[in-house]
This record gives structure tokens, C-alpha cells and sequence, in this order.
């Protein structure tokens, strides 16, 4: 249960899949899963309704759900909600500044983290366990724990006004990086300490007899290693940075320059009763989350059973 | 940092004490790239969460209304005793985390786990079950909040529909109604919750020992004694991961009733009572800040009881 151990029981765990599988209880396909079955496509239905709904909303033109009413099948489908969400909605916008914002996030992250992995890993000094269970334990604090001095230090941040035009750091994207940063780089830096931890010291030590500094070590030796760690990390982070509402929240003013996320708080206001068009919006900011999760599955659950102390 | 110095100490202290740590044969320039890869993470650590949180304390020792630094009058323990006498939706607010955590751990952990142990077996489709499952684990919570606000509409949602009151006066407003909202909300969190927990488990029960079943059912053990005894205990690691998560999820809980009502008639959460009283009119920061400390406090337990888990071994040696 030790962290290097959590480490290497989840590393080979995937390969083991199909093996275990054979070897398992020894009932086979068939007659005995009948019940199972049954169980599972109705909790499959009652899963897919909510989304669903939103998806057979978000096709109908408010014309025709005014005329033929909500629960009817009447009228046409098509993309127009989507259409007047994304031009006049702001969704364009929206999606942008979540890119704006994920991106950059996303990429530092990764930079800090896999060094202090690097460091608190690789290296053996004195404080290096106590910064690992630091960075571990911030990763675990509720957010608006530090939502006030946050805010406060970011508003008693001056800046010239050509930078940003609230004078400091609040309604900047800035802001929402810097803290999302931060506060991110706890948790990759605990898995990527132990995907590190686990490959062999021998690496680094021959690599060290032939002269190479620490940074060659870093970023020559250890980090092609960990290919497979960042591809994780990184498809998890896209995930968990587009999909924060909390900092964007708190810092950011201008209804304009919200990512999609925390734009869909004020879909209701934005679009009153107009159910078709908040139904739009909200499958806008489903899609990219989902598309990713087409995309990048592999990445995305073995970054989240890496790392599973995630909160 | 010139190199002859940096050579030379290494060289000095090699000679010393060859063997021993690693750090003994950094060169000085190392030393420097070591303490730029430490360093500039730690600062940021520091700066963005660990000094807030100290902050965060300190404020809530005091009284101000956030507009200038000198505002700041100390208040003593005045904010945490307006809390626990005069502030009415502090009680509600412990009550609803309560709730959410005893929600979480009693139906939607058992279900993600049920559904991870169906799935494990060699079913057909299981594949597609899992994706259907886990779909909303990539959603936001703020975003879930409004999906199931479409579904769970008075007079437009499906619910309503589908129990035949939709446009009744009979109709239920499930995420208006404050007898009934928290349930609502937390049927839509268990949406997302046991997908989490599923897949998680799936990866656990891939990690167990399969000669371990063969054992317990060669010793006569039913599946359910199998289970119970062998497999469960076994996934240990695994276990507490999703103690913590659940625990610190319920304590987290905010998105979905922000969307909602911003966290009020009948869904207060004490991580929205927080937000509620740092923004807005009356900005009552020393008040938040208290509301702040006290969930901090709360998730200090979950955090320890995981950290020793997780460096417990590590700590010791």
C-alpha cells in the first residue's frame, strides 16, 4: 500500500486482463449471465436517459416543441440550435477561451511536475518525502478553502492596465492557469514520483558514470521512460482543467471570457426558457469532453487508476 | 555556478564517503538544475495553496469587507460563534455534507461497485456496458447539474413525463422543491459518482490474484463467500482510494448546487456557504473564511488517514 507498491501493482495490471479472464471463476457465457443481462440494460437505459434526453431536446427547433409539445416526436431535427448557440450564444467564444485556458494549464502542469517527480525520485535528499506528501496534501483541499486569500492576492495584484484591464490579476486567464496550476501539479507530481520510482535506478547510475548531468537525466533518460505516464496524465488534466468550474468562477468577471464550463451557469439566464438551445449549449460543452474520451479511453483510465488517489 | 568549484567539491566529498546517497556526487552545477526543478514547483505550491490556506486561517480571525487591507479589524472568535448561534444555514449545511457523504457511501459506492463485479465476469457487451457507465465521469458536475435540470423540469422535463404529472399542478419540481432538491441533486451526483467508482474497481478486480479464487472455491466458498472474504480484502489499495475519494467528494460537493440555486432552499453545502459570503453585497470575508477553516478541519481527516495510508512505510524506513 506504500506508493511505490500501489505503483507497481497498477502497472501490470492491464496486461493481465485477458489472461485473467480465462483463468476466472469458471462459469462460461451463457444461461447463468440471463439475469446479469437484464440488470445491466436497464441500469444501461436509466444511464443513457438523462444525456439522451438532452441530446433529442437540443435537435428540435423550439418552433416545433412549442407546437407539438416536449414529449412528442413532431416537427424536424436539425443542428440550428447548435448553429444559434455557437454564433449567438457565444459558445464560439467559450471555447476558445476553455482552450486558452487548458492548454497552457495542461502543459505546465506537466513541466513542473515531472520535475519534482524527477527530483524527489530519483534524487535521495533530505526533504524530498515530506515535499512529495506537501504537494500530495494540497491536491486534497477543497477549493474554496483558498477561494478568499486567492481572490485578495490576485486583487491587490497591480498591473499596468495595458496588461489587464481590471489593473490586476482578477478577469485575467492568468489567474485561473496560475491556480489550476498549482493546484494540479500535487497530484501529477505524487503519480508521476511513482511511475519513476518503479523504473530502475541503474538507468540514471550508468547514466551518471558516463558524465550526464542531472538535467540530461531528466529530460534524455527518465522522461522517454515515462511517455506512457504523461500520455495519462496529460488526457486526465485536458479532462479535469476543461471541466473546472470553480476558479474561472472566482476570478473571472466578464461573462465573455468564461470557458464553457462555467459558462453554462448562466445558460438558463442567457436563454430563459428556450429549453432547445440550453440543450444545445450543454451538449457544446459535453462534446469535447467526449470526444476525448473516444479518443484517448486508454490514456484516460489508466491515468485515472495511476493515479487513483485523485479527490 | 562555475564548474572547477563544482568538480572540485565533488570530488572532495566523493573521496570522503563514495557510497553513500546520491546527492553526495551532484556537481555544483547539478545542484543548481536540481534546485530550479524543486524549487520553482515548491514556490508555486507555496504561494497558490499552501500560504492561502494559512491566509485563509488568519482571516478567519478577523472582521472586513474586503475592500482595503486596513479594513482588517481582528475579531477574535466572533465569525465562528455568528456561525454556530446566528447564521441559519450553517446547521442545514453540515447536515446536507452529512447527508451527501452517507448518500455516496451507502448507494452510489455499493452501486459502482456491483456494477464493476457484474462486469468482471465474462460478460458479453461488457465493453459497451462500461463506456455507457463511465460516460458521465467525463462530464463536469456543473454541467451534469444542467443536464439533469432538462430532465428534471416541472413542466418541460422528462421525469414529470414519464410519471404522468408533467403540466399537473401535481407536478414535482425536483430541483425547487427544498424538501426534495438535495435528493434530486443526489441522484444526479450517483450518476457520475458510481461510473467513477466502477472503473476503479474494475482495474482492482483485474489486480487480484486469480489463484486466490481458484483457493477459496477448491475450500468450498460460494461466489458471495468468495467475494467477501477473499477477493474484497485483497483489493485493499484499491479500497482505501475509494474511502478518500468518496469522502472527500461529499465535502467537495459544490458545482452541481451552485448551478442549481447557487446553493440555497434546501441545497446549502458549507463549500457554497463559503462562496456565498466572500461574494455578492455583503461581503463578509472574515465570516467565509471561518466557514473556510471549518472545512479544512473536516477534510484535514480524510487527507491524514490517506497520507498515512499512501507514505505510512515510507515515513518509517
Amino acid at each position: 500500500m506504500s506508493a511505490d507498491q500501489q505503483a507497481t501493482q497498477t502497472l501490470p495490471a492491464l496486461p493481465k486482463v485477458k489472461g485473467q479472464n480465462l483463468s476466472g471463476p469458471a462459469r462460461g457465457p451463457g444461461k447463468k449471465h440471463f439475469g446479469i443481462h437484464i440488470f445491466l440494460i436497464i441500469m444501461a437505459i436509466m444511464w443513457l436517459i438523462p444525456l439522451g434526453w438532452t441530446i433529442f431536446t437540443s435537435l428540435r427547433p423550439k418552433a416545433d416543441t412549442d407546437k407539438y409539445g416536449y414529449f412528442s416526436f413532431g416537427g424536424s431535427f436539425n443542428l440550428d440550435n447548435f448553429v444559434q448557440a455557437w454564433t449567438q450564444g457565444g459558445f464560439a467564444q467559450y471555447a476558445w477561451n476553455s482552450v486558452l485556458i487548458t492548454v497552457p494549464s495542461v502543459l505546465l502542469i506537466l513541466f513542473f511536475s515531472s520535475m519534482m517527480a524527477f527530483a524527489v525520485s530519483r534524487v535521495s535528499w533530505k526533504f524530498n518525502v515530506t515535499l512529495l506528501i506537501m504537494f500530495t496534501a494540497g491536491n486534497l483541499l477543497p477549493p474554496q478553502v483558498l477561494a478568499a486569500p486567492l481572490f485578495q492576492m490576485f486583487k491587490q495584484f497591480q498591473l499596468p492596465y495595458s496588461v489587464s484591464d481590471s489593473g490586476n490579476l482578477l478577469n485575467t486567464y492568468i489567474s485561473v492557469i496560475a491556480v489550476d496550476t498549482a493546484f494540479q501539479i500535487g497530484f501529477v507530481t505524487f503519480v508521476l514520483s511513482n511511475y519513476m520510482k518503479a523504473l530502475s535506478p541503474e538507468l540514471t547510475e550508468a547514466a551518471l558514470v558516463d558524465g550526464a548531468g542531472i538535467w540530461r537525466q531528466y529530460w534524455e533518460i527518465i522522461m522517454p521512460l515515462c511517455r506512457p505516464a504523461l500520455a495519462a496524465m496529460g488526457t486526465l488534466q485536458v479532462i479535469f482543467i476543461y471541466n473546472d468550474f470553480f476558479w474561472p468562477l472566482l476570478f473571472i468577471q466578464s461573462g465573455d471570457r468564461l470557458p464553457l464550463t462555467t459558462a453554462v451557469n448562466n445558460l438558463q439566464g442567457q436563454f430563459l426558457s428556450n429549453y432547445n438551445l440550453i440543450a444545445a449549449g450543454a451538449m457544446i460543452t459535453a462534446i469535447p469532453a467526449l470526444i476525448i474520451y473516444l479518443l484517448l479511453q486508454r490514456h484516460f483510465v489508466a491515468g485515472l487508476t495511476l493515479g487513483s488517489s485523485k479527490g | 555556478m562555475n564548474a572547477a568549484s563544482g568538480t572540485k567539491t565533488r570530488g572532495a566529498r566523493s573521496a570522503q564517503r563514495a557510497p553513500r546517497g546520491r546527492v553526495r556526487r551532484l556537481s555544483g552545477r547539478d545542484k543548481w538544475v536540481l534546485g530550479f526543478m524543486v524549487g520553482v514547483p515548491t514556490l508555486i505550491q507555496l504561494v497558490l495553496v499552501w500560504i492561502p490556506t494559512l491566509l485563509s486561517m488568519a482571516l478567519s480571525f478577523t472582521r472586513w469587507n474586503g475592500l482595503s487591507l486596513s479594513d482588517i479589524k481582528p475579531a477574535g472568535l466572533d465569525n465562528y460563534r455568528f456561525i454556530a448561534n446566528d447564521y441559519p444555514p450553517f446547521w442545514p449545511a453540515v447536515q446536507h455534507n452529512v447527508l451527501w457523504l452517507v448518500f455516496l457511501a451507502l448507494i452510489a459506492t455499493p452501486l459502482g461497485l456491483l456494477l464493476a463485479i457484474l462486469l468482471d465476469q465474462n460478460i458479453r457487451g461488457t465493453k459497451i456496458y462500461q463506456s455507457i457507465f463511465f460516460t458521465p465521469v467525463m462530464l463536469s458536475l456543473a454541467l451534469i447539474g444542467v443536464i439533469w435540470q432538462l430532465f428534471y423540469n416541472r413542466d418541460n422535463g422528462l421525469l414529470n413525463f414519464l410519471l404522468g404529472t408533467a403540466g399537473t399542478p401535481q407536478a414535482t419540481d425536483w430541483f425547487g422543491d427544498s424538501n426534495i432538491n438535495i435528493w434530486a441533486a443526489l441522484v444526479a451526483a450517483t450518476w457520475r459518482h458510481a461510473g467513477y467508482v466502477m472503473i476503479l474497481y474494475l482495474a482492482g478486480l483485474k489486480g487480484v490474484d486469480p489463484t486466490l479464487r481458484e483457493a477459496a472455491s477448491i475450500d468450498g466458498a460460494n461466489a458471495v463467500q468468495t467475494f467477501f472474504r477473499v477477493v474484497f480484502p485483497a483489493m485493499r489499495p484499491v479500497n482505501i482510494i475509494i474511502i478518500v475519494i468518496t469522502v472527500i467528494e461529499s465535502l467537495r460537493a459544490f458545482d452541481i448546487v451552485y448551478v442549481i440555486n447557487r446553493g440555497t432552499n434546501g441545497l446549502e453545502l458549507i463549500s457554497a456557504l463559503v462562496i456565498q459570503n466572500l461574494v455578492g453585497e455583503g461581503q463578509v470575508i472574515g465570516v467565509g473564511s471561518a466557514l473556510a477553516v471549518i472545512l479544512l478541519v473536516i477534510s484535514l481527516v480524510p487527507i491524514t488517514f490517506y497520507l498515512s495510508r499512501a507514505f505510512g512505510k515510507e515515513k518509517e524506513s
